[in-house]
């Protein structure tokens, strides 16, 4: 069960009127390294997992969503004052044409998105590489938007969700450390 | 980027090789990051903490994991 705070977890602020980076920044919200991606597969792998680390994968699962939001949340300021020819500029006129300026689950060259993005192969450590690796392609992909982008309020936002990506990796890479550890054996130094 | 507590880097370079047949100038070092979770292994109790304010703020509560990042193109450029 989840609890729904009213708030975004982090204030998204866009100064400029540019379209263009709506267009970055629908990878992130329906593309492979994607947040929508990046929940569906942590909040799925937890049935399979050991117990030590379902609590680890539902939290950052969860968070996943909140990043989301926040994904959603750029987009919208970015496109909701544009007009059909801006839109055109910026390159998201199929979409336009498709979906007028309603948000849809699709990566920045329109492919829709697929369960073949995520894995779940019940093996725990393959399992949690494929989160590690999710997690620093996440972390690459924001990387990659925030140098193209020249709106500094946008890019303190990306700044934090990159930085979160880092924090996931750190505690998926320790939950790899949790279940190799040798518990059963006594250690002799 | 130089704003690791310990004494790792969270920026490294490198070159690509350029021929004279290439028709592009070269774009010269390239970059790729290196933040802390990749040495920091299983994270020690008692660690140095941001004040829970900035902690919101920067997206973590352990300086030890904090890596700004920067497009390092740009920094180049200016
Ligand atoms: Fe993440």
């Amino acid at each position: 069960m989840w609890k729904y705070e009213k708030k975004l977890q982090y204030p998204v602020k866009v100064s400029t009127c540019n379209p263009t980076l709506a267009k970055y920044l629908i990878e992130q919200y329906g593309g492979a390294d994607g947040e929508l991606a990046a929940a569906l597969r942590y909040l799925n792998q937890r049935y399979t997992i050991p117990d030590k680390v379902v609590g680890l994968l539902t939290d950052i699962g969860t968070e996943e969503f909140a990043h989301l939001e926040m994904i959603a949340t750029m987009i919208y300021k970015l496109t909701k004052d544009a007009t059909p020819e801006q839109l055109k500029e910026a390159g998201i006129d199929a979409h336009y044409v498709n979906h007028d300026k309603a948000l849809f689950y699709h990566n920045a060259a329109g492919a829709p998105f697929t369960a073949t993005y995520i894995q779940a192969k019940g093996d725990p450590i393959a399992d949690l590489y494929e989160d590690i690796a999710a997690e620093e392609k996440a972390r690459a992909t924001y990387q990659w938007i925030i140098d193209l982008s020249d709106d500094p309020d946008l890019n303190d936002s990306l700044r934090f969700l990159r930085e979160r990506e880092v924090v996931h990796s750190q505690r998926f890479r320790e939950a790899v450390e949790i279940l190799k550890e040798e518990r059963d054996r006594k250690k002799i130094f | 980027m130089e704003n690791s507590p310990n004494t790792y880097t969270w920026m490294k370079t490198y070159q690509t090789y350029h021929s004279v047949y290439d028709p592009c100038p070269p774009l010269g070092t390239r970059y790729y990051s290196t933040p802390p979770n990749l040495y920091l292994g299983f994270q020690p109790p008692n660690l140095e903490q941001f004040q829970p304010n900035k902690a919101l703020k920067k997206g973590t509560l352990w300086p030890i994991l904090y890596d700004y990042y920067e497009n390092p193109y740009e920094k180049k450029r200016r």
